[in-house]
């Protein structure tokens, strides 16, 4: 049994209430805190990164569809400036998405080392 | 003017084989497998926790690659212990039963690509498929089928999808030749895959962008194609980096979707820019990256590429050796064994059977469910050409490639089913109308040559729709449920909910028909010698073993019922004769009775016929007589030589085996042999009458010479045979009597 992001249990999401149109985008996806779980679970099965993963992705979770394509797409090369990328890295950290925020700030470095800066 | 080759060259040059590539080994070119010249020392130094050197670069000049790995990429814990193995000692530990998969994965958390690189480069081919069988996350085996075709027909694709379900494939590969046809394809297949099986994983193949937003609308259930390189500026020539690569594994997550990654040794030097490095040494980065960016899994082995990396020397090992190096990171391993690697059908199966038997996560990551000319990721090394074969591989080696026999009538029905499903889904959804006239096509096509009405405007249009009205699986099911396709309806909400849950995001998850998950983490795979690790069971091995060619004795001994009649009657106890143009055509003990058929496909009435009819020819008079107290061929006919007025007979074995025997030689002798029965035609017992005719005059006829074929006469009768004799067998008595019979009508 587990919770949706809605925080509908997952036994609620049935066929029924398909048909009475009570099922929301919200009710078929992942609860960060699952995704937390499953960062235990990869830990305790030798893999940190796959952990570290569901991590960042516990925070992206909430995160609008468009946002995350939008930054997924500032992350690729030549795309953005160091202020673009410090900028989506102080929104992320707003958003409590701290880990992700790291990362994008460690891409800006990195970026910035090997010329790949817009 | 060029001389030209000998025959013997010529001949040669001119097989399959010789189509294919084969490069001189070139390092400067990254056209070598194993170890290049300029492939890197191993090293590691770590500082207050930071990497300052790996694989020979310091930390100030580092590419992308190296500042992930070293940053991200290795447990530090481990590293001293394992940088300082010997090679060759810890290859072996990948190879020793006594070593667990866990001590071993452990190490390679602790290696540099260049380490575990050098490691691998020094196992053979016999030692990597104990390894895959050793290592591989998950216990059981599994496979992917592509399902795709050349118009993007949505009723073909979901009926393929559900044909691919019924043969056993867990995951399911679609991509597009027209970009825009993409959500109308996955959401055909997602339908046909939930008609064929609960639990089967759908993925659609398109670029990064677009395939994260189809699955963030839960249009498919997996991702596998994002792609990873081994060098920086191929990479960065595929538009992404470490950073954006890793920020997409988490969007998948982010989602709940299973998602691996992609790379292939060969790929760098086919794109120009391998920087002098061995295929193996790039491929150890992209797999250490892999981990790093905490993806759950690869599929590699050469992939696009493979048949650059089948080009040079020990290149199909390499790509083996790709497979067990992901295994090693703990990852999933989806084994390649897809783009069609040789023209050569002895080659790609060479390619992909020490794989094949040492069993994977996925044996393929993508074996063509359909033909060759339908597949839009190009041919697979494995298409629906070779289903039976591979079915028939299972069988022969009693191990478990994923794969599963489907009967003829299950098929048709899951076809129809999956047709309805779609069709009633796009009418709901205001997707498409189609025609009867293209449903009862795609039902019964081998291909989408077949569906000439498909009209290629339709799945484009769909699509549009699909894209501008947002439609969501959500939408689908509730289109499939009002339609009263609700256990499929059930089915793909079921996958909804599998990513609610994220268990399926684990390394090396599939989902079993009851929709239990087997994964790394439920079903961890425990090899440990003979004895130990994934076993069939018994239900699973009957799925390999009954394969739907197989023929028992009472399935042949039904078939021959329907050619035993009443032409062949019983006159009375058989006598000597002493007519001199008396010629006895002995047959044997269950000709008539049981076995009316001879392998040729002549009916034994018909054979007779001609015996009696060659006899004729020559002024003899030939008699009928069961022999049934033998069913040696030798014995039958010298019997029959001894009760003949003439001295000649004719033994005849109901499977159609003939001899022409005389009453002084020993029963082994004979004068004339046809023994390729189901090469025989009427021509040849015509003339076997006629020459023991000539016999019985006391001439010297011309043998028959047995016909040649280069067939294997023996694989296609032999099992057979063993069935026909079994019947014999049972019908011989001992001590019993011939008996005379008549050929109540004739056959001609």
């Amino acid at each position: 049994m587990t919770s949706a992001a809605s925080g509908k249990d997952s036994t609620a999401v049935t066929l029924d209430a398909v048909r009475r149109g009570e099922v929301s985008a919200d009710d078929v996806r992942i609860h960060p805190q699952t995704l937390l779980h499953q960062a235990r679970v990869a830990e305790a099965h030798a893999n940190p990164q796959l952990a570290a993963n569901f991590r960042r992705a516990a925070e992206l979770a909430l995160i609008p569809d468009e946002q995350v394509m939008a930054i997924y797409e500032a992350l690729r090369p030549g795309r953005s400036t160091a202020a673009d990328l410090a900028a989506i890295a102080t929104d992320l950290d707003q958003r409590g998405a701290v880990i992700n925020a790291a990362l994008v700030r460690e891409a800006a470095d990195a970026y910035r080392a090997r010329g790949l800066l817009r | 003017m060029t001389e030209q080759p000998i025959g013997r060259f010529r001949f040669m040059d001119a097989q399959r084989v010789n189509l294919d590539g084969f490069a001189v080994e070139n390092p400067d070119l990254g056209l070598i497998a194993f170890n290049s010249p300029a492939d890197p020392t191993p090293s590691l130094v770590v500082r207050e926790g930071v990497v300052q050197e790996m694989d020979g670069r310091e930390r100030k000049e580092f590419d992308l690659l190296d500042s992930f790995i070293a940053d991200h990429g290795l447990d530090l814990g481990v590293a001293s212990e394992a940088m300082s193995l010997d090679e060759v000692a810890y290859a072996r530990m990948v190879v020793d039963p006594g070593v667990s998969r866990g001590e071993v994965v452990r190490l390679a958390s602790g290696m540099t690509p260049a380490k575990l690189a050098r490691c691998l480069a020094h196992l053979r081919p016999a030692e990597l498929t104990l390894a895959l069988t050793k290592c591989r996350a998950r216990r059981t085996p599994s496979n992917q089928a592509h399902v795709t075709n050349r118009s993007d027909d949505p009723l073909l694709l979901a009926a393929d999808a559900a044909t691919a379900a019924a043969f056993g494939f867990r995951e399911i590969e679609t991509t597009v030749p027209v970009l825009g046809d993409a959500p109308s394809n996955a959401i055909a297949v997602s339908i046909g895959a939930a008609v064929g099986s609960p639990g089967i994983l759908v993925q659609c193949s398109v670029e990064e962008a677009l395939e994260l937003q189809m699955g963030m609308r839960g249009l498919v259930s997996y991702a596998e194609t994002v792609s990873l390189y081994g060098t920086e500026q191929i990479f960065i020539d595929g538009d992404d980096t470490p950073w954006s690569k890793a920020f997409l594994t988490s969007a998948y997550a982010s989602r709940g979707i299973k998602m691996r990654v992609t790379s292939g040794g060969g790929a760098e030097a086919l794109m120009g820019s391998a920087e002098g490095r061995s295929m193996f040494y790039l491929e150890a980065r992209c797999v250490a990256l892999a981990r790093a960016i905490g993806a759950q899994g690869v599929q590699n082995g050469g992939i696009d590429s493979a048949s650059v990396a089948g080009s040079v020397p020990g290149g199909v090992r390499s790509m083996m050796a790709e497979n067990l190096m992901v295994m090693l990171r703990n990852l999933e391993s989806c084994t390649g064994n897809d783009a069609l690697m040789s023209e050569s059908d002895v080659r790609r199966t060479s390619r992909t059977h020490p794989i094949f038997i040492g069993g994977t996560d996925f044996i393929c990551s993508g074996f063509g469910s359909v033909q060759r000319y339908d597949n839009m990721f190009g041919p697979s090394q494995w298409n629906a050409e070779d289903i039976d074969d591979y079915l028939a591989m299972q069988r022969d080696w009693g191990v478990d490639g994923g794969l599963r026999t489907a009967q003829e009538r299950d098929v048709a029905a899951l076809r129809e089913r999956a047709v309805a499903a779609v069709r009633a889904v796009y009418e709901a959804l205001g997707l498409a109308d189609f025609e009867d006239a293209w449903a009862t096509q795609a039902i019964d096509a081998a291909g989408s040559k077949d569906v000439p009405n498909s009209d290629l405007m339709t799945p484009l249009n769909a699509s549009r729709i699909i894209q501008d009205t947002r439609i969501t699986m959500v939408d689908v099911i509730g289109a499939l449920d009002e339609a009263g396709f609700e256990v499929e309806a059930q089915r793909l909400l079921d996958m909804l909910h599998a990513r609610v849950s994220g268990d399926y995001l684990q390394t090396s998850a599939i989902f079993t028909e009851d929709l239990q998950v087997l994964s790394l983490v439920t079903d961890p795979n425990d090899y440990a010698g003979p004895g130990t690790g994934y076993m069939p069971t018994p239900e699973r091995q009957r799925e390999i073993d009954d394969i739907r060619q197989q023929k028992s004795v009472a399935d042949l001994r039904r078939e021959q019922s329907t050619y035993v009649d009443d032409g062949l009657v019983v006159i009375g106890s058989a006598a000597a004769g002493s007519d001199p143009r008396d010629v006895v055509i002995g047959v044997s003990p269950a000709t008539g009775i049981a076995i009316g058929r001879t392998l040729c496909g002549l009916t034994v009435v018909e054979a007779l016929d001609e015996l009696l009819a060659g006899l004729e020819e020559e002024g003899c008079a030939g008699r009928i007589v069961r022999i049934n107290d033998t069913i040696d061929l030798g014995l039958i006919g010298l019997t029959a030589a001894r009760m003949s007025g003439s001295g000649i007979g004719i033994g005849l074995q109901a499977k159609g085996t003939a001899l022409i025997h005389r009453r002084d030689l020993t029963p082994l002798a004979n004068l004339e042999l046809y023994s390729v029965a189901p090469s025989l035609t009427r021509a040849s017992y015509r003339q076997l009458g006629i020459n023991a005719g000539r016999h019985a005059k006391g001439a010297t006829p011309e043998p028959e010479r047995n016909p040649y074929s280069d067939e294997a006469i023996e694989a296609r009768y032999h099992t057979t045979v063993v069935s026909l004799v079994a019947i014999e067998r049972q019908l011989c008595r001992p001590g019993a009597a011939p008996e005379e019979l008549g050929l109540s009508r004739s056959a001609t």
